[in-house]
Formats: C-alpha cells, sequence, structure tokens
C-alpha cells in the first residue's frame, strides 16, 4: 500500500491528529507554525486527490479494509473534491495571512487552544466531504458545528456569545432533523452507506418513510446551510466572530451542508421518489429567490460591513440553490462553480475586512472612511473581491453567473422570472459593494483610530492572493468549470 | 390494534414536540438547553425503538445456542455516539450560559438582547 492510496483517510486524519498535539504545545506561535503546516499539508492532500479525480474518476477507500455496504467507506467525487479544495484552501489562507489579526483578537494564553479548535472545525468539514456512509456525516457535522461554536465564540465582544449560542440552538435542531431522516432511511433500507441506500431505496414498497425523511434532511440541512428563513443564526454569528474565523467560515462552512443536500437529494431521493424532482423544485426555487432578494435587499441598507457582507451571504446561498432547484446539468453546474467563486469572492472580501479592521477602530461603514486613501493596496484587494461579488466580467463571479443565466433561460417562464430576480440581485449588490468603495476612497476619516499604513504584510499577502485567483478563474475558469460539470453529471445520473 | 402497537414512535413524536416547543418558547437558556436535550432523547428513542425485533434478545452469541433471535445492534451503537454528540453540546451550551451570565448578568435571551441594544 502506497502513501498515495491513503490520501483520502490521511484527509481527515492530518488536522484531526495535530489538533490534540497542539493543546501539548501551548506556545502560541509553535501553535500557528504546528496548525498552518498542518492545514498546508491538507490543501496539498486536497489538490493531490482533486487531481487524482480528475484524471481517474470518483475515488473510493475502504476504511480499515471493511467492504463497502458493513463498514465506512470514504468516496470522493469532483463535487467532494471541489469542497475539498474550499475547506483547506480557506483555511490555508486565513491560517498563514491572519496570525497577528488572530493574536489582537484572542486572549494569548487561549490561543493553542484555539488553533485546536480550528483544525478540529477543519478535519470535520473534510470528513463531511470525504465520507461516503450517511451517519458518519452526522458525526463529521456535529464535530465540525461544536468547534465551529468554539470559534465564533472567540470573537472580541460579548456579543459572540449569545450569537453562538442561537447558532449552538439553531445548528443542534438542524443535524437533529438530519437525524431523524437518517433513522428513518435506515428503518425502511436497512444500510446507511450512501451508494448502497441508492441501490436498496428503488426496493422500499412503502414511500411515505422516505418522503418524510427526505422533508426532514432538507429542512435539517437548509438550517445548516442557512437558507431564508433559516438564515437567523447567520449574520449575528459572522458579524461577532472573529474576523478570519470569519473570512474561514463564509468561504465553505454554510457551503459544506449545502453539499450533504445535493448528495443526499439527488444520489438517494431524486431517482427512487415519484415526483421528487418537482416537490425539490417547488420547495426550494421559491425560497432561494426570496433569500436572493431580502439578503440582496437587506445588505443595501445595512450600516455594519462585516453584517452587509453577511447579508449577501445570504443571497448568495440563494443563487446556489436556485441553480441546484432546476435540477438540470446546467443548473448544478452553476450551483457548483458557484459555490467555489462565491467562497473566493466572499473569503476575500472577508479577508480585506480584517486587513482594515488591522488599521481602524471599528467595521461600520462609517470607520472605514478613507481608508482608500491610507491603505491603497489593501482597498484594492478589496475592490477586485467586490466586483467579483457583483459578477463584473474578468472576474471569478461573473462566470458562475453567466452560467447561472444560462441555465435561467432553458426553464422557460418561471425560469426567465429567476433570471430578472438575479438581474437585480446583481444590481442591488452593485449599490452595496459601491457604498463599501465610496465609503473607502471618498468618505471622511472617522475622527478616533489613525493609525496609518497598510495592513501587515501576510494578510495583505492573502488578500491580493486571493484577489488575483479571482482574477485569473474569472479568465480561464477551466478547473472550477470542469469539476462543476463533472460533479452535475454525477448527480444527475439517476435522472432521466 | 396497529394504532397503539406503535406507541414507543408516538411518544417519540409527543417528545421531540415538548422538547422543541420548549426551545422556542422559553426565553431562559437553561431551559432551551434543556428542551433541546429532550428533543435529542426523542431521536435516541426513535433508533432504539427501530433495532427491537419481536422475541429479539441482546445480541451477544453464547454457546450451544444456535436459533435465537437478535434485536439490531446496529442502531444501539449508533445512537451511543449520537449521545456522546448530545452530550458534548450541552456542555459546550451550558459553558457559554456561564460565560453569558459573566457577560451579561443574565440568562434571559430578550434581556441580553435589550442591553446590547442599550449600549
Amino acid at each position: 500500500m502506497s502513501l498515495a492510496a491513503q490520501l483520502p483517510a490521511l484527509q481527515v486524519v492530518v488536522p484531526l491528529l495535530t489538533a490534540p498535539l497542539l493543546v501539548l504545545l501551548r506556545g502560541p506561535s509553535l501553535a500557528w507554525a504546528a496548525a498552518t503546516a498542518a492545514s498546508l499539508t491538507s490543501f496539498a492532500i486536497a489538490i493531490a486527490l482533486t487531481a487524482a479525480v480528475l484524471g481517474q474518476g470518483a475515488l473510493h477507500y475502504e476504511m480499515g479494509g471493511w467492504q463497502a455496504p458493513f463498514g465506512i467507506t470514504l468516496d470522493i467525487d469532483a463535487l467532494g473534491a471541489l469542497m475539498l479544495l474550499l475547506i483547506t484552501g480557506a483555511s490555508s489562507v486565513a491560517l498563514v495571512s491572519g496570525r497577528e489579526s488572530l493574536a489582537r483578537d484572542i486572549d494569548p494564553g487561549r490561543l493553542h487552544l484555539f488553533y485546536a479548535a480550528w483544525l478540529i472545525a477543519v478535519a470535520g468539514l473534510s470528513g463531511i466531504a470525504v465520507t461516503g456512509d450517511a451517519f458518519n456525516v452526522f458525526v463529521f457535522m456535529e464535530i465540525s458545528s461544536l468547534a465551529t461554536y468554539v470559534l465564533i465564540a472567540a470573537g472580541p465582544d460579548r456579543r459572540a456569545l449569545t450569537a453562538t449560542f442561537k447558532y449552538l440552538i439553531m445548528g443542534t435542531i438542524g443535524a437533529t432533523f438530519y437525524l431523524i431522516g437518517v433513522g428513518l432511511v435506515y428503518m425502511m433500507t436497512g444500510t446507511l452507506n450512501f451508494a448502497d441506500m441508492e441501490v436498496r431505496v428503488a426496493d422500499v414498497t412503502d414511500q411515505l418513510p422516505i418522503l418524510v425523511a427526505a422533508g426532514f434532511i432538507t429542512v435539517g440541512l437548509a438550517l445548516k446551510a442557512a437558507v431564508f428563513p433559516l438564515h437567523l443564526w447567520l449574520p449575528n454569528a459572522y458579524t461577532h466572530a472573529p474576523h478570519i474565523v470569519t473570512a474561514f467560515l463564509a468561504a465553505c462552512s454554510t457551503k459544506v451542508a449545502i453539499y450533504v443536500l445535493l448528495r443526499f437529494d439527488f444520489f438517494v431521493f431524486q431517482g427512487n421518489l415519484e415526483d421528487h424532482a418537482f416537490q425539490f423544485s417547488m420547495f426550494l426555487a421559491p425560497l432561494a429567490l426570496l433569500g436572493i432578494l431580502v439578503g440582496s435587499a437587506v445588505a443595501m441598507v445595512e450600516g455594519n460591513l462585516k453584517r452587509l457582507l453577511a447579508f449577501s451571504s445570504v443571497a448568495q446561498i440563494g443563487y446556489i440553490l436556485l441553480g441546484a432547484s432546476f435540477a438540470s446539468e446546467a443548473g448544478l453546474t452553476a450551483a457548483v462553480a458557484h459555490m467555489f467563486n462565491h467562497a473566493l469572492a466572499k473569503g476575500g472580501l472577508f479577508l480585506a475586512v480584517a486587513a482594515i479592521a488591522m488599521r481602524v477602530s471599528g467595521v461600520r461603514l462609517t470607520d472605514i472612511g478613507g481608508v482608500g486613501r491610507r491603505m491603497p493596496w489593501t482597498t484594492a484587494g478589496l475592490v477586485i473581491a467586490g466586483a467579483s461579488l457583483v459578477g463584473i466580467p474578468g472576474t471569478a463571479g461573473f462566470v458562475s453567473k453567466w452560467l447561472l443565466l444560462q441555465a435561467a433561460f432553458q426553464q422557460g417562464t418561471l425560469g426567465i422570472m429567476a433570471a430578472v430576480v438575479v438581474i437585480l440581485s446583481s444590481l442591488a449588490a452593485v449599490v452595496y459593494v459601491w457604498r463599501i468603495v465610496e465609503q473607502a476612497y471618498f468618505g471622511e476619516p472617522a475622527a478616533e483610530g489613525i493609525t496609518v499604513g497598510e495592513a501587515p504584510w501576510p494578510l495583505l499577502a492573502g488578500v491580493w492572493m486571493v484577489a488575483l485567483a479571482n482574477i485569473y478563474f474569472g479568465v480561464s475558469p477551466e478547473l472550477p468549470v470542469a469539476l462543476a460539470e463533472s460533479a452535475a453529471g454525477e448527480l444527475l445520473r439517476h435522472l432521466p | 390494534m396497529e394504532f397503539l402497537g406503535l406507541y414507543n414512535y408516538w411518544v417519540f413524536a409527543v417528545l421531540l414536540m415538548i422538547g422543541f416547543y420548549v426551545v422556542i418558547a422559553r426565553p431562559n437558556m437553561i431551559k432551551k438547553l434543556l428542551g433541546l436535550s429532550i428533543f435529542q432523547a426523542a431521536v435516541f428513542l426513535l433508533y432504539i425503538t427501530m433495532d427491537k425485533v419481536e422475541g429479539g434478545t441482546a445480541p451477544i452469541i453464547q454457546k450451544g445456542v444456535e436459533d435465537a433471535i437478535y434485536s439490531n445492534p446496529l442502531p444501539q451503537v449508533l445512537i451511543l455516539t449520537a449521545i456522546v454528540v448530545g452530550i458534548s453540546t450541552t456542555a459546550l451550551g451550558l459553558a457559554l450560559v456561564v460565560r453569558i451570565y459573566e457577560a451579561y448578568g443574565t440568562i434571559e435571551e430578550d434581556e441580553t438582547q435589550q442591553r446590547d441594544l442599550e449600549q
């Protein structure tokens, strides 16, 4: 057995085993170095796995050598590989560039514990993306959620605590709903393995429990993914978490829940339940459209920079779901590509906010007045990521929005309505990104907090790395689009 | 009497709703966590109920017994894991409530919101 064959397991094992080591290391710098090294190693593994998936198709790994329906298997397809890239990439960039920002937000005596929780979150999220077992998904989901609660509660403000408590209550309800759904499917099929479930659901004569299970799983995961109107935990959690944590979570955590939703729905339910494609679309499309409208509208009037971007995230999750609810190849390609591109844009924006927050007194729009003149490089990075969020041609955001519009026009009248909503909300995005740009370049500097100068160079480098990635994947979007097309093909293989 | 024969599932549904109601209706954070625990315990009951095989015994292989009927052990193992997850969630939730009390001086959700607004 070569090491390359063990990569699917190592993807989870590396961060999971490094986390307890960090607790022993104690020193903040040492802990940071070890966490970053583990995160970069995971990123390298994710790249190797993606290359393997693109080269030879989905990977299959039997944990402990136990055969498929009895043991836990790890299955990595194109969608999973894309998720792994997002999770480990976001974590690596955030850790490499965020050291000084985190040192400011968190008590140095607890920093090593914070990094341990960070790695556990990475392990949990990666675990969801690699596993092929429905119950295993629940366990990894709770591992990542519990770690995420710790990360958010580390925020400097006491409101971080109440935000975390709200997230904990809603997140646990979501996970428990998912658990009920998995239980009902297990009751009818006797299996927890996704591939096995897919085959056995077809033989179930009484479809009612499966239908109920589909409902519980969809609602539970929608809670985790902050789908409108179940997004109530998200704005506060993003606003009050440490800035670097927000950048990491905004890039990947909600998307992992959408990943599980897509996987469960298309692999297990779509091919086997009568009219499920229709029910799925009719349930999610209106929520997606409302989410897009409400998220964009609130973002246009919000005065706190991080909360503004959080509401924009609610709208962007709407885009992803809208693409998925078309249940067509073009729609799913757009949805998956948008997961990737939104992670780049929003991750970049939150990193830039973290960079600016190092030099100004707060993150309200009035606090950042004139930062464009005092820290031009950081602000330029923010503008590029913002352009990608709006979807200006030449940036990554444009590619997936274009794919989404194309998919919408294939859907007839409803699709045209959806396209109108997408265009309206893109205009709204122009408005709220412009509000940031206007304050940054033309606003009056706030009286206090007049530290001059750019953000620390690692953070600046991180912002620019993501900003350049936004341009690179806007000009040559082959990688995400190839992965998205392959993922859409896999998801739809049961549908006519 | 199939209707009453499924009474375990009725208990599951009732417990689930009691837990859910407490989480939604009570502003007190400790009570919310209590509700959450009841909510999760209901799901444990669902899993444990479905693994029972009529006339089945504990799934331990004994010498000389060939024709024993065993209950399904897998849901029990799953729920053991889910109980651990539930305990961790409750512990983390209680730790948060302690920190919230230190920071706000109250554990009523509406009062914490009020204090944030006054600030």
